[in-house]
């Protein structure tokens, strides 16, 4: 839970309060933070958005090529869901807000939920 | 409705009658208000700081069905967590959609929409034209103007479209084709875009 503050002070205050040391530091600490901890976003199905529109949203925020994006798509037409990215916490915080923002309804989760 | 179109010098068009145009001015204005509702609620007793930082919205899901689809929770099977992200994010994703909302209403307005007047058919069509950043906020208004729409019209599941499309409720039959006019809006579009 305390994930999601940290997310919200380090967008807000991530230029002035950030040494550059840490940030050297600090893809070591993503890394096993990744392999020890993984997360999933989830886009679910839904009756609303035009298959279009998810396989653009797919392509565009998450930069899939156009195959893998439709793929996706249908995945989570077929069988209502499916995982469109998986890595740290914060990360997947930050892609459900944006799923929200498209209006794609999106949660996370721990990978093996 | 004249479909979009790519422009030879970058950015799309497309040409609404004044009817469509207050439709879909009216639509975007209505979750405007709900968003602003939703918001409004909690402003006068937040913390400045705290609202200045985007935090300490509300972290219970809203009760509204409409904002519930619109404003959804991030974690599925756990209220705890959902309501602490959505403490710390909801004002944000509502000031987003109220942005893109607000948006769209301003290219119609820089089309020609204006307001006041009952819209009348020999007024001029009102010609959008939409830049990169008015694309996505396009996209993202219509989707959202749709999502509250289709939980108005108890949209749940692929068959529940196609039934309140026959239904013989007049007023559900009307809302229904301005669910499909809305779709067919957001894919010429995103068609436009490729």
């Amino acid at each position: 839970m305390r994930d999601v503050g940290l997310v919200r002070s380090l967008r807000h205050n991530g230029d002035v309060t950030t040494p550059t040391p840490v940030e050297i530091a600090e893809p070591d600490v993503d890394n096993v933070v990744e392999l020890e901890d993984p997360w999933v976003t989830i886009v679910w199905n839904d009756p609303v958005n035009l298959m279009s529109y998810v396989a653009y949203v797919f392509r565009n925020y998450f930069g899939y090529t156009e195959e893998k994006a439709h793929e996706l798509m249908l995945e989570v037409h077929h069988d209502g869901r499916t995982v469109v990215s998986s890595g740290r916490r914060e990360q997947m915080e930050r892609h459900v807000q944006a799923m929200h923002e498209y209006g794609l309804w999106a949660t996370l989760e721990r990978q093996d939920a | 409705m004249k479909p979009f179109k790519k422009r030879r010098r970058g950015g799309l068009t497309a040409t609404f009658e004044i009817g469509e145009a207050h439709l879909l001015a009216s639509m975007a204005a209505q979750v405007v208000e709900l968003l602003r509702d939703r918001n409004g609620a909690d402003e006068s007793d937040a913390d400045p700081l705290a609202a200045q930082l985007g935090m300490g919205g509300p972290s219970l899901p809203p009760e509204d069905p409409v904002l519930q689809r619109l404003l959804p929770d991030a974690y599925r099977d756990d209220p705890e967590d959902a309501g602490e992200f959505r403490r710390f994010t909801e004002r944000s994703l509502t000031s987003v959609k109220v942005q893109n909302a607000e948006a769209l209403i301003g290219s119609l307005v820089d089309g020609g929409l204006t307001f006041g007047a009952m819209p009348d058919e020999d007024d001029d069509p009102v010609e959008v034209e939409l830049d990169a950043e008015e694309v996505q906020a396009w996209l993202r208004a219509l989707t959202d103007v749709r999502l509250s729409l289709a939980v108005r019209l108890g949209i749940e599941t692929d068959e529940d479209t196609l039934l309140v499309g026959q239904s013989e409720d007049e007023a559900i039959a009307a809302m229904s084709d301005i669910f499909e006019w809305l779709g067919y809006v957001q894919e010429t579009l995103i068609a436009a875009l490729d």
